[in-house]
C-alpha cells in the first residue's frame, strides 16, 4: 500500500512484517523513531509473540540479541554513531559467532566533537566486523532492504547492517509501498537456525580456538560473505519476482554505458548525484553513477566491470579515513587495479554538512577539466582551518581546537543550510 | 517542482507542518518530500523544515536554498534568521501576523512583489479559537493552500486527520477551514486593488 | 545415659555422608541421577573453588529445571577450562559469547525462550548466566544491574574468587583489601589492595529489590545446592554469589580450598546470608568463630602481614571489617554472644 510517511516508521513497518521475535532498543538520534515505532507494535499487539526489550547500553542491545539469535528467536535491533562503537565489541562477536541478527545503522557521524548528524563513518568503522553491510538509497529502498536483511542473514548464517542515512532518510517523508502480510510471508520463511541452544539437543557455543584453526574458522566468514556475493541479486530477483520492485542488488547503475566519468557514491547522497548528472548530461557530459549498495562484501567484480570503460572516477564518500583519505574510495581503487583511469577521492558532507548541485556540479566539473587533485574535501572553509592552523603555530596553549574554530564561524542559528 | 520553505520555533510544529504538507500532495497523487533541518533543538529555538512538491519522484536531498514558498510561523524570527534567504523573486509569502508587509518593516524588500503572493493569517489566533493552543501550523497550511492553490483544502484537511484524530482533529479543521477563507478573501482584495491601479 | 543427637559436625566441618542422611536429604551431587553439567577432564587447577562450586550449583540447577537448562558464560578461567575444544566439559546448551555481556546474553536467552513458548515451540527452559568476579563485579556490571533492574527470569551466578585470576591475578573490585595481587603489590608504605575501596555486588543486588539473593561458599555444598535450588523455585531476576577460594590467586594449598571457605565464612569476612525482595531474610550463623588471622595467615596474597613485624593495624582493620559483617548480617547466634 502506498504511504506518506516517515522512514524511520516505513522501516519499523518492515522489520514488523518480517515476524521479529526479540527487539532490543537503547535510544540513540537518529534511530530512535524505528524502535519507538516497534515497541508501540509490539505493545499494541500488532506485531505478535515478539518480546521488546528496553536495555540499558547498546553493548547490552547487541549481547541480548546475541543471546536471543543463539536460542533461535528472530531478532532485531537498530543503533547509530557512538552507539556503534559502544557496542563494537559484541558487534565482532555476533559475526564471530555466525548469528544472523538484523540492524538498521541509521548512519550518523562519530565524535568528538559531538555531532549528530549525518554522515557514514560509524558503519564504516565497522567494515571489518565482518557484518554485511547494505546502503539504502531511498525509504523505500531501505524498508525493502529490511526485509531481504533477514533472509540473506539467516540463509548465510551471518549477521546484517541495513545502512540508511540519519535525519536525510529516517526523518524524511516520503512515498513508500508498504508490502503486505502475505507477501513477505512469501518471500521470507521462518527462521531455521544453523545453530540453536536448545536442551534436547546441547552444544557448546563460542569455545576458545587456538592458532590450529582461528585462520579456518576466519576463512569461513570470508567464505560466507562470498556466498552472500552470490545470493544478494538473486535475492533482489526474487524480491522482484514477489514485490514487483528493483532494490536491493550488490549495484545501482545510472547511465553508465557511455560514461566518461563515473561517480561513485553510497546512500541517499546519490539521488542529488543523479540529479546532478542529468544537468550535466543535458550540457553534453558524458557522466554516470554508480551507486554501491552491497559495501560488505564489497562486489569488487561488479565495480570493476562498471568502471571498465570509464576515464575517471570520482568517489565521493561520507567518510573519512584520517591520515589517507577515503574509505570507500580504497575499495574502488582495488577494483580498479590494472585499469588506466584517473581516481579521485572527495570527501563530503561529514557531520551533515550539506551537499548541494551546485557544489556537486563544480566538483564534476573540475574532475572533467582534469582539474581535480587525488583527494578533495568538499566545500572546506580552509580560512577556518588555517586561521586554527596558524594560532597552533604561534600559541602553545591554543585550547581546544573545536571550540576556537566554532568562535571563528560565529553565530550559526542564522544560516539556513 | 515546488518548493516550501517553513521557519518557526521549536514546539510550534513546524516540523509537523512540512510533514503534513507532504502528506496533503501526496494525497492529490504527487510525490513529496518533507524532512526537517535536523536540529537538536529545544522548545523555542529558531527551526526550519522543508517540503518539495513534484509530479515525479523526488531525488534530491539538499535543503532547500531556493524556495518557492516560504511560511514563516513567527515574525519575531525576522529579526534573528536570513529568512527570505535564496527566495525566489516573486515567491509565496505566508506570514503568521494581524499586521501587514509594512508594518513588519518587510515594505522595501516586497516593494516590486505580486500583492497576491504576499499574505497574512492571524494563524495563532485562529488555533487558539479553534483548538484552544497556539499551534499556528495548520492554519498557516491552509492559508498556504489558499494563497498557492498547489494543495486543495481537502486534502489538508486530510492530512489533518492522518496526523491528529477526534476532537483534535475535528478543532484543527475548523482552524484550517477559517485560515483558507481569510486568505482567499486576502487574495481576491489584493487582486481586485492591483487590477484597480492597473 | 540421656539421648544425645548425632552432631553431623562432629569432624569440625559441616561435612555429612550422605548414608546418614534420608534419601530425600542427600545432597544433589550424592545421586546417581546427578546430571554431571560441568564434566569430569576439564582444565581447572588442582583445588580450584570455581570448577567445584559450578559442579553444584549448575547440577542443582539442571535437577530443579528438570534438565532444562542453558548457561550463558562469561570470558574467564570457568570458560577457558571447560572448553578446550575439541573438548568441552558442558552437557548442557551452553554460550560463551564476551567477557562484560553475560548478563545481557542471559537475558536474550531469556526473551527467546519466552516467545517460543508462547509459539508453542518450546517448553519450560531456565537460564542461569554466570561468570567471576571480574566478569560480574567490574566489567559485566553495566549488564549486571540492567537484567537485575528489569527482572529479567535469569539466575546469574558470581564465582568469587577476589581477582582476576585467568589474566594473572590482577585486582579487581572484589579484592579484598590488603590482599597482594599482580597490581596490588606488597609494597611502599600501604602494601596490597587498599582499604576503603572495592564493592560488594550482593548488597548492590539487594538494592534492585530483585526477588532473590544468597550468597555462598564451596565449604557448605548443601547450603549452596539448597540456595540454588531456591532459587530455581522463583521467577525474575535471582543472584547468588559464591566465594571460590582459588589455590593460584590467593596463594594458597591445593587442599586448602574447603578450609579457607570455611573459615572466610567462620571469620565473618565472608557473610552468607539471603535475602528475598531487597531485605535479608537468613544468615548462616558463625558456628565457631575464627580471628581472621587464621584466614589470612594460609595465604601468601597476605604474606607481607606476617613478616619480622606483623602488620598488627592493618590486621585489625580486616578483623573490624569481619566483625562488621557479623554485626550487620547477624551472624553469631543472640546465644552464643
Amino acid at each position: 500500500m502506498l504511504k506518506q510517511t516517515e522512514g524511520s516508521h516505513a522501516v519499523a513497518e518492515a522489520v514488523g512484517l518480517c515476524r521479529p521475535e526479540v527487539i532490543c532498543a537503547y535510544p540513540i538520534s537518529p534511530q530512535t523513531h524505528i524502535v519507538e515505532g516497534l515497541g508501540e507494535m509490539v505493545k499494541a499487539g500488532e506485531i505478535q509473540d515478539c518480546e521488546f526489550i528496553n536495555v540499558e547500553s547498546e553493548f547490552a542491545a547487541m549481547s541480548v540479541a546475541i543471546g536471543s539469535s543463539a536460542t533461535g528467536a528472530r531478532t532485531y535491533t537498530a543503533t547509530a554513531s557512538q552507539g556503534l562503537l559502544f557496542m563494537a565489541e559484541a558487534v565482532y562477536n555476533a559475526s564471530g559467532l555466525g548469528l544472523p541478527i538484523v540492524m538498521t545503522v541509521a548512519n550518523r557521524a562519530i565524535g568528538a566533537p559531538i555531532n549528530i548528524w549525518n554522515d557514514h563513518t560509524d558503519a564504516l568503522s565497522q567494515r571489518d566486523s565482518g557484518w554485511i553491510q547494505l546502503f539504502a538509497e531511498t525509504n523505500q529502498e531501505a524498508l525493502d532492504l529490511h526485509i531481504q536483511a533477514f533472509k540473506l542473514a539467516e540463509e548465510v548464517s551471518l549477521p546484517v547492517m541495513v545502512c540508511m542515512d540519519g535525519f536525510i532518510l529516517t526523518h524524511a517523508y516520503e512515498r513508500v509501498d508498504v508490502p503486505t502480510q502475505e507477501q513477505v510471508d512469501a518471500f521470507l520463511p521462518p527462521y531455521e537456525p544453523r545453530q540453536v541452544l536448545d536442551p534436547t539437543d546441547p552444544v557448546s557455543i563460542g569455545a576458545m580456538v587456538g592458532p590450529e584453526a582461528f585462520s579456518e574458522v576466519r576463512y569461513l566468514a570470508h567464505a560466507k560473505q562470498m556466498q552472500a556475493l552470490e545470493l544478494i541479486p538473486r535475492l533482489a530477483e526474487q524480491f522482484k519476482a514477489v514485490f514487483g520492485r528493483d532494490s536491493g542488488g550488490l549495484t545501482h547503475s545510472y547511465l553508465l554505458d557511455d560514461a566518461e566519468t563515473v561517480v561513485v557514491a553510497m546512500g541517499s547522497v546519490l539521488g542529488t548525484i543523479k540529479d546532478t548528472v542529468d544537468e550535466m548530461r543535458a550540457a553534453g557530459e558524458k557522466i554516470g553513477v554508480l551507486g554501491i549498495t552491497s559495501y560488505r562484501p564489497f562486489p569488487l567484480d561488479n565495480v570493476r566491470a562498471a568502471l571498465q570503460n570509464a576515464q575517471r572516477v570520482v568517489v565521493l564518500e561520507k567518510s573519512l579515513a584520517v591520515g589517507i583519505g577515503g574509505v570507500l574510495s580504497t575499495d574502488v581503487r582495488m577494483a580498479m587495479s590494472g585499469l588506466q583511469l584517473h581516481g579521485h577521492t572527495v570527501v563530503a558532507g561529514l557531520g551533515g554538512r550539506a551537499i548541494t548541485r551546485k557544489s556537486l556540479r563544480a566538483l564534476f566539473a573540475k574532475a572533467v577539466r582534469g582539474e581535480l587533485g587525488h583527494l578533495t574535501f568538499l566545500d572546506l572553509d580552509w580560512n577556518v582551518v588555517n586561521k586554527q592552523l596558524e594560532r597552533e603555530r604561534t600559541t602553545r596553549r591554543s585550547g581546544p581546537a573545536a571550540e576556537s574554530m566554532l568562535r571563528d564561524i560565529g553565530v550559526i542559528a542564522t544560516g539556513i543550510v | 517542482m515546488f518548493q516550501v520553505r517553513i521557519h518557526g520555533r521549536g514546539g510550534q510544529g513546524v516540523v509537523t507542518a512540512a510533514e503534513m504538507l507532504s502528506i496533503a500532495a501526496f494525497e492529490e497523487g504527487r510525490h513529496a518530500q518533507a524532512f526537517p533541518s535536523f536540529g537538536s533543538e529545544r522548545t523555542g529555538a529558531p527551526v526550519v523544515a522543508f517540503c518539495r512538491i513534484a509530479d515525479e519522484e523526488i531525488r534530491l536531498r539538499e535543503p532547500i536554498m531556493e524556495p518557492d514558498a516560504l511560511i514563516i510561523q513567527d515574525p519575531t524570527l525576522l529579526l534573528q534568521v536570513d529568512v527570505f534567504s535564496g527566495l525566489k523573486k516573486g515567491g509565496y509569502i505566508l506570514i503568521n501576523t494581524s499586521r501587514t508587509f509594512a508594518e513588519l518593516g518587510l515594505g522595501d524588500y516586497v516593494r516590486d512583489w505580486p500583492a497576491d503572493r504576499l499574505c497574512t493569517v492571524p494563524a495563532t489566533d485562529l488555533s487558539r479559537k479553534h483548538v484552544g493552543r497556539p499551534m499556528p501550523n495548520v492554519p498557516l497550511l491552509a492559508g498556504f493552500a489558499a494563497a498557492s492553490g498547489i494543495i486543495r483544502l481537502e486534502s489538508v484537511i486530510k492530512a489533518i486527520n492522518a496526523k491528529f484524530s477526534d476532537r483534535v482533529a475535528s478543532n484543527n479543521s475548523a482552524a484550517a477551514t477559517e485560515a483558507y477563507q481569510f486568505v482567499a478573501d486576502e487574495i481576491k482584495a489584493a487582486r481586485h486593488e492591483e487590477a484597480a491601479h492597473a | 545415659m540421656s539421648f544425645q543427637p548425632v552432631h553431623f559436625y562432629q569432624t569440625g566441618t559441616f561435612t555429612v555422608g550422605n548414608r546418614l542422611l534420608a534419601q530425600e536429604e542427600r545432597s544433589v551431587q550424592a545421586n546417581m541421577e546427578r546430571t554431571n553439567s560441568l564434566n569430569s577432564g576439564h582444565r581447572a587447577c588442582q583445588g580450584c573453588g570455581e570448577a567445584l562450586g559450578a559442579r553444584y550449583a549448575i547440577d542443582a540447577a539442571m535437577k530443579a529445571a528438570s534438565g532444562r537448562l542453558i548457561a550463558a558464560n562469561a570470558t574467564g578461567c570457568l570458560e577457558v577450562f571447560s572448553t578446550p575444544y575439541p573438548e568441552t566439559s558442558w552437557q548442557i546448551p551452553w554460550i560463551h559469547s564476551l567477557f562484560g555481556n553475560t548478563a545481557a546474553v542471559a537475558t536474550g536467552i531469556a526473551a527467546a525462550i519466552k516467545v517460543k513458548r508462547h509459539k508453542g515451540q518450546m517448553g519450560d527452559v531456565r537460564v542461569v548466566a554466570q561468570g567471576g568476579d571480574g566478569g560480574t563485579t567490574d566489567i559485566g556490571f553495566g549488564c549486571l544491574s540492567g537484567m537485575f533492574e528489569r527482572n529479567d527470569d535469569v539466575l546469574y551466578i558470581c564465582y568469587d574468587n577476589g581477582g582476576y585470576m585467568n589474566t594473572g591475578v590482577q585486582r579487581s573490585s572484589a579484592t579484598p583489601p590488603a590482599a597482594r595481587t599482580a597490581t596490588t603489590m606488597p609494597v611502599g608504605p600501604e602494601p596490597g589492595n587498599a582499604f576503603g575501596q572495592g564493592k560488594f555486588v550482593p548488597a548492590i543486588a539487594m538494592a534492585h529489590e530483585i526477588p532473590y539473593v544468597a550468597t555462598a561458599t564451596v565449604a557448605d555444598l548443601r547450603d549452596l545446592e539448597y540456595k540454588v535450588t531456591k532459587a530455581m523455585g522463583m521467577r525474575g531476576a535471582r543472584y547468588i554469589h559464591i566465594l571460590v577460594p582459588c589455590p593460584l590467586g590467593w596463594g594458597a594449598a591445593s587442599e586448602d580450598t574447603i578450609k579457607l571457605a570455611r573459615l572466610a565464612k567462620e571469620t565473618g569476612i565472608f557473610p552468607v546470608f539471603e535475602a528475598e525482595g531487597g531485605e535479608l531474610t537468613s544468615s548462616l550463623k558463625i558456628r565457631r568463630q575464627q580471628p581472621v588471622e587464621e584466614y589470612l595467615k594460609l595465604q601468601k596474597r597476605y604474606a607481607h602481614l606476617f613478616g619480622k613485624t606483623p602488620a598488627v593495624a592493618t590486621i585489625a582493620r580486616l578483623q573490624a571489617a569481619a566483625d562488621k559483617n557479623i554485626r550487620k548480617y547477624g551472624l553469631l547466634d543472640q546465644e552464643a554472644n
